[in-house]
């Protein structure tokens, strides 16, 4: 029976009893969906990709916001008397599969007329027919057949996205440019010295000089505005002797032809254009479906329910609510400013804010923080501060978010250009002077040539090449960096600091040890089947512990939201859950978590969960104290210090009881110490942490979803390898050096025969792509033989 | 008037087009996502139709 997965969604199947024909299921949300695939002959859904769907999550009363016009005109991309767009981001979305069933929705709805699913996105955009069907009734659809959309606050804010395509552009016409010229520039690379080349030489220069002029003036622009913002601030970026590379090609070649001196450089110019572009683009290129931006924003709902004085409930904006306003928080939903609890009984999850994924209980009257979580019933509370002004925003009006503070981390590339630059000017200067006492016909054809020649193509190259393959390769890994500034950074570094909560221990596997009475066999039977009918967390942990499966059908159940659970079977009676609701006389204060089990009436014991540290974590922080200083930040009470201390290197510095802001200033100070820190973190907690160190990693159980903003994510189960991940950026950068090393002979080869007056188009024409091409392939095998010791 | 001037023009001509057609469809998006195209394109007439008296035993 074990083996039994379900249909739809591959959850292992707890019994035979919900089936169709040949087909298990798991629940019945998983059941009703493929009985609505069935019906609208949709089961090819399951022929693309095995198991390929989601249970459909309970959103009655979740949606109900989207009745709200204003709402929904800021959702939508497109609308106008009866056809509406609306783009959706859906989490879920991973298979070949879910692009079929999502773009053949107008089988189930025949009121849409379209739906296309940008994979990469993770997005669908909808077509519907806005007379007939509502927003609404469409998010009810997906979420119906297990692809519930997430929207949030952000959508609402952002409106309608730019695509900024320019670089695709001006790929697009440098490499167009780049292979008439070749072609153009072919008849007098060898110089066939005839009448035929001499009547036609000049419409082809001069169609060359056309072709060279988008690529210069357009395709090339980022490089001048660059170069002319570095030279304002006193830097000597890369860009500056690209610049001059390319108006000194531009010019020279322009009078070339105008005087009829020689044919010009243009294939040598539009050809280093064009490779420049290319690195800026294999650089460009990130992970679509992540988003390393986050702020509150992202986790927040668009609306909320307000009840006003005559009971009456009303979705409202979320930036509407205002102070005193009674606000109607459903199970599941994110409470959104912070509150006085009114009523109801409030079971709040802060995984979210804390990473820590333990619900807490509040009584009537306590104090709620924004960015919790209601996880039992509907509570009512009363708002005591607009959403901007609420404890855990108030984080992001901290400056660390306001302003690009890493923009002054000064790359490999641009540390070296400058010496390159003063290099290069004073060989070319020298070698005019030279010249200019020699031979001084020669010496402004030298002049330019040096110029020409020692343009750092290669050198551009090589950290984009390098590190963009490096983030393709981690990548795959499942450590995904926002660029590859970013991995260079992490090479740099020197100390690391932890989020405890969430970090290094694991949201989804507890470590349950029971203690008191042993349970008999019948019990056990019984505890079995009472938890499966429950949906809490620790019932579901403890579910899985538990080993009996024999199936009984209880005579009662009954939850008793946020307390636990009663359940009676043939005169025996259990209670499962908080001390208070067994009975436990002795209601001491614990650090842990624990559920307490009682039969008939007796106490029997309890389960008590502790937090389980990730596989690895020991070795991991053995390897890391080697090279660096670690360091755990942890929000929490000191309750697993001694663990803590058994677990890790002796020399980690362990810090408890920090509140977010706390986190943010320990990294801030040490920082000013000289300290290049890498902070490891995942709760909203430690955003304004993640955003104040140099590199910070968000550590993901599941990378689609939440993860505050940060330089990198890292999915939770390749925590261990972290430390290796760390030595390939610094690989990396010995890479990067041996690439410049590598076009340094190119120059010099170049050099010589401009110093020497012999530079003639042909032999730049083939230097310069040569050098860059080579640069490109030395790069690629490298990297890709470095990361071969993550396996 | 030499056929070179036709041959080169000609030539320059048909580049054009393509470096036309080459803004059009990166204007028109064909770039945003260059991945899902190539599964779709596999998809087409998957609608099987099932016994139909199976299935309604299923509702209840």
């Amino acid at each position: 029976m074990k083996d039994i997965t379900c249909f739809h969604c591959g959850n292992e199947c707890d019994s035979k009893n919900i089936a169709i024909k040949e087909k298990f299921f798991c629940c019945n949300g998983c059941k009703t969906v493929f009985e609505i695939f069935s019906e609208n002959d949709l089961t090819c859904y399951y022929d693309f990709q095995n198991n390929p769907g989601a249970i459909p999550e309970e959103i009655a009363g979740k949606y109900d916001f989207l009745e709200n016009k204003a709402i929904v005109a800021k959702l939508l991309e497109f609308s106008d008397s009866n056809i509406q767009i609306v783009n959706l981001y859906i989490p879920h979305i991973h298979c070949s599969s879910c692009i079929w069933v999502l773009e053949n929705l107008h089988k189930l709805q025949e009121n849409i007329s379209s739906s296309q699913v940008n994979f990469p996105k993770k997005t669908v955009r909808i077509t519907f027919n806005a007379e007939k069907t509502t927003l609404k009734e469409i998010v009810f659809l997906l979420s119906s057949i297990g692809y519930e959309p997430y929207i949030s606050l952000e959508d609402y804010e952002v409106g309608k996205k730019k695509v900024d395509r320019s670089l695709i552009y001006k790929l697009g016409i440098a490499g167009f440019a780049f292979g008439n010229v070749m072609f153009l520039s072919f008849p007098e690379y060898f110089e066939v010295s005839g009448f035929w080349l001499d009547q036609y030489k000049n419409v082809f220069r001069w169609l060359m000089f056309f072709f060279s002029l988008p690529v210069v003036f357009y395709s090339a622009q980022d490089y001048f505005i660059s170069a002319y913002k570095g030279l304002k601030a006193k830097i000597l970026n890369i860009d500056v002797p690209i610049a001059l590379g390319v108006s000194v090609l531009f010019i020279r070649s322009s009078v070339e032809i105008i005087f009829d001196l020689g044919t010009g450089f243009f294939d040598s110019l539009t050809g280093l254009v064009f490779f420049l572009l290319l690195g800026k683009f294999f650089q460009q290129k990130t992970y679509n479906f992540l988003s390393f931006e986050r702020d509150y924003k992202s986790y927040f709902p668009i609306a909320v329910t307000r009840v006003s004085s005559d009971k009456k409930e009303e979705n409202i904006q979320i930036y509407d609510v205002k102070k005193g306003d009674r606000l109607l928080i459903r199970n599941q939903e994110l409470i959104p400013v912070d509150g006085i609890l009114i009523n109801g009984n409030a079971q709040i999850d802060y995984s979210f804010v804390t990473g820590e994924s333990k619900t807490i209980r509040k009584q009537s009257g306590d104090k709620l923080f924004a960015g919790g979580k209601q996880v039992a019933g509907a509570i009512e509370l009363e708002a005591l501060t607009s959403v901007e002004q609420s404890y855990l925003t108030q984080l992001w009006s901290n400056d660390v978010f306001k302003k690009e503070h890493k923009s002054n981390f000064k790359t490999l590339t641009n540390s070296i250009s400058k010496n390159f630059t003063v290099t290069v000017l004073s060989i070319a200067i020298i070698s005019l002077v030279f010249w200019l006492f020699f031979d001084a016909s020669k010496a402004l054809n030298v002049f330019t040539a040096i110029l020409i020649i020692a343009c750092p193509c290669a050198i551009a190259l090589a950290a984009p090449f390098a590190f963009g393959n490096l983030l393709r390769i981690l990548g795959k890994q499942k450590f995904y960096v926002k660029n590859t500034d970013v991995l260079e950074q992490l090479a740099a570094i020197d100390t690391l600091v932890f989020d405890k909560t969430g970090t290094l221990t694991s949201n989804k596997k507890n470590t349950i040890k029971y203690e008191g009475d042993s349970l008999s066999e019948p019990e056990e039977i019984l505890l079995k089947n009472t938890l499966r009918g429950s949906n809490h967390p620790l019932s579901r942990a403890l579910y899985n512990l538990l080993d009996k499966n024999d199936i009984i059908t209880l005579d009662s159940y009954e939850e008793y939201v946020g307390k636990g659970i009663e359940a009676s079977y043939q005169n025996k009676n259990i209670k499962v859950g908080s001390a208070k609701l067994v009975n436990n006389a002795i209601e001491e204060k614990e650090l842990n978590t624990a559920v307490h089990i009682s039969t008939d009436n007796t106490y029997k014991g309890k389960f008590t969960f502790y937090n389980s540290y990730r596989k690895g974590v020991s070795k991991l922080f053995n390897k890391l104290k080697q090279h660096y200083n670690l360091v755990i930040l942890s929000g929490d009470n000191d309750s697993e210090k001694e663990n803590l201390e058994k677990l890790l290197p002796a020399k980690t510095k362990l810090i408890f009881n920090q509140k977010p802001e706390d986190k943010l200033e320990y990294i801030k100070y040490h920082q000013t110490e000289g300290a290049k820190v890498v902070m490891v973190g995942d709760g909203l907690n430690d955003a304004g942490a993640l955003a104040q160190s140099n590199v910070g990693i968000a550590i993901a159980e599941n990378v689609n979803v939440f993860s505050p903003a940060c330089d990198a994510i890292l999915d939770a189960s390749k925590l261990h390898l972290l430390e290796k991940y760390i030595s390939i950026a610094k690989s990396g950068i010995s890479i990067v050096k041996w690439s410049f090393a590598l076009s340094f002979i190119y120059n010099i080869i170049g050099l010589y025969f401009a110093i020497t007056g012999q530079l003639k188009p042909v032999i730049a024409a083939i230097l310069m792509p040569l050098s860059s091409i080579s640069i490109v392939v030395f790069t690629t095998i490298a990297t890709n033989l470095i990361s071969k010791k993550i396996k | 008037m030499s056929v070179i001037y036709l041959l080169l023009s000609l030539s320059i001509l048909v580049a054009i087009v393509f470096f036309i057609a080459f803004i059009y469809s990166v204007k028109n998006g064909q770039y945003d996502d260059s991945y899902t195209p190539s599964v779709r394109m596999l998809f087409e007439d998957e609608l099987v139709k099932e016994q139909p008296e199976e299935l309604t035993k299923t509702k209840h």
